[in-house]
């Protein structure tokens, strides 16, 4: 916890904290950031045996490809998703599920499932981005502040 | 009648007449499942949503509590409840089934213990017969109220709990060969500043800590007093704590004797983490296991402590800490 949030604490609360957290198992960090790694780094090796099973059998370059090779992943994610898969897979994951493209498409179908039962307007449609609609929006920002800086190193004479 | 500052005793002795305890698939595979007089197999109940599930869960543990103490529901002269859904639906609509006058209430997973403690009071004070409490909760319908959906794959820590899918139901009456429900400690809000939804048991123990040193003050009682103290939903987190949270304030708990439901209900299952939670849990594990084993004569005198974390969806992105409570209701054969 931040200092900052620490010090609207009453002395008493503070003090519980500490007696909790002496008693509270921690998060395995080590062994999460090794599973993660692993995890994450099996996925794109997936993706990248798929990137070259699609130029070297389907006449794609290797910009093209990319489209393919993440629809397969997408759909074997969402795939995972429904089936009730994808969820445990996570859990030992962690992040290595998380970052990939997978974790993207796994919380749009995820939400979408979810809310089947409040119709597929109010529910399916509304719900869809609600984990994924700030990773669009600010995504999208980044990509618009990063192509911004870019135009002006380039309009100055850089690059 | 009001003993210290806030302990009823009940001084007509309302009996707890008849309970029921349903459960799902995930309690049917844990140790406790020869206690539940119904479970289920699929968590959907043959129903399209997960809360339509939990009201059905609901309606079947009143409906067998009914049945079991060989009454109708016309008998019923008031129906408490509580759950965890937003505006208590699944207790609401349940008594839209049941057709009898109703108060719904919240205290979140301490509502099992806080409709037995108001249903005894009014049976005891001759505003009821029969009064029906009961509570119910349902894992998927809470994890997507609460948390994400139940599909989304995020990396849980290893403090969080089990909501637990059921539903547990009693019946109080005036008169009967007992078991007895002797008196009840109504629980002040405590919130100790965890903010973290994950760690429900570290966040509620002070507050079952509180209850019970306010239940032993009132009552001028020894802690050897019970055969049983068992607190609603702290899991393995929030047990130790309490633990040594007592006996850092001089009350030195016998271990043999302090438990808690969400140990019992699951053992020791990996997949739920620290334990089960909801307010299924103490209400399913108190109404099956512990009544049975009241019943059987293994216990005589126990003490249920339900805690309940006071928190919405809402208050916790708005970065609110938890405030939590604890009400503890007494069982005497």
């Amino acid at each position: 916890m931040s200092s900052k949030k620490k010090k609207k604490l009453s002395p008493a609360q503070q003090q519980y904290q500490a007696f909790a957290k002496a008693r509270e198992p921690k998060r395995p960090a080590v062994t999460n950031t090794i599973k993660a790694f692993f995890v994450g780094g099996t996925i794109c090796l997936i993706g990248q045996t798929l990137q070259w099973f699609f130029i070297e059998y389907f006449n794609f370059t290797e910009t093209t490809a990319g489209n393919p090779t993440v629809a397969v992943l997408i759909i074997v994610s969402v795939l995972l998703t429904g089936f009730g898969v994808y969820d445990h897979i996570a859990q030992w994951a962690g992040a290595g599920t998380a970052i990939p493209v997978t974790g993207f498409a796994n919380t749009v179908a995820s939400s979408s499932i979810e809310h089947r039962s409040e119709g597929f307007v109010l529910g399916v449609g509304g719900n869809m981005f609600k984990l994924a609609g700030s990773v669009i929006a600010y995504g999208v920002f980044s990509a618009f502040v990063v192509a911004l800086i870019k135009i002006i190193i380039q309009k100055l004479g850089g690059m | 009648m009001l003993k210290g500052h806030q302990t009823w005793i009940f001084e007509n002795r309302p009996v707890l007449h008849s309970c029921a305890a349903i459960g799902g698939p995930f309690e049917a595979a844990g140790p406790l499942s020869a206690d539940f007089d119904l479970l289920h197999e699929d968590i959907w109940l043959g129903q399209n949503s997960f809360e339509k599930a939990e009201k059905r869960f609901l309606e079947e543990a009143c409906e067998f509590a009914i049945r079991k103490g060989g009454l109708k529901k016309e008998d019923i002269n008031v129906f408490l409840s509580g759950d965890l859904m937003n505006q208590i639906i699944s207790s609401s609509f349940a008594a839209r089934t049941i057709g009898v006058p109703f108060l719904g209430l919240f205290g979140a997973c301490s509502s099992s213990m806080e409709s037995l403690a108001v249903a005894s009071a009014l049976v005891n004070g001759k505003f009821a017969k029969y009064a029906l409490a009961a509570a119910s909760s349902h894992n998927a319908a809470a994890e997507k109220q609460f948390r994400y959906p139940t599909e989304y794959g995020a990396q849980k820590p290893p403090t969080a709990q089990w909501t637990v899918t059921g539903a547990g139901a009693a019946v109080v009456t005036d008169s009967g060969d007992g078991p007895y429900i002797t008196s009840a400690t109504v629980g002040r809000v405590v919130d100790m500043g965890i903010s973290d939804p994950f760690n429900m048991g570290g966040a509620m123990a002070p507050a079952a800590v509180d209850t019970i040193q306010a239940h032993f003050r009132d009552l001028n009682r020894g802690l050897d007093y019970y055969d049983m103290i068992a607190t609603g939903d702290l899991g393995k987190v929030g047990h130790r704590i309490a633990t040594d949270l007592l006996t850092e304030h001089g009350l030195k708990i016998n271990e043999d004797i302090f438990t808690d439901c969400g140990l019992l209900i699951y053992g020791d299952n990996k997949q739920v983490f620290a334990g089960g939670s909801g307010c299924a849990c103490s209400a399913t594990v108190t109404y099956g296991h512990i009544m049975n084993r009241v019943k059987k004569g293994e216990l005589k005198k126990i003490l249920i402590v339900a805690t309940g974390a006071l928190l919405s969806p809402m208050s916790y992105q708005q970065k609110e800490s938890i405030p939590c409570i604890a009400h503890a209701v007494s069982i005497e054969a």
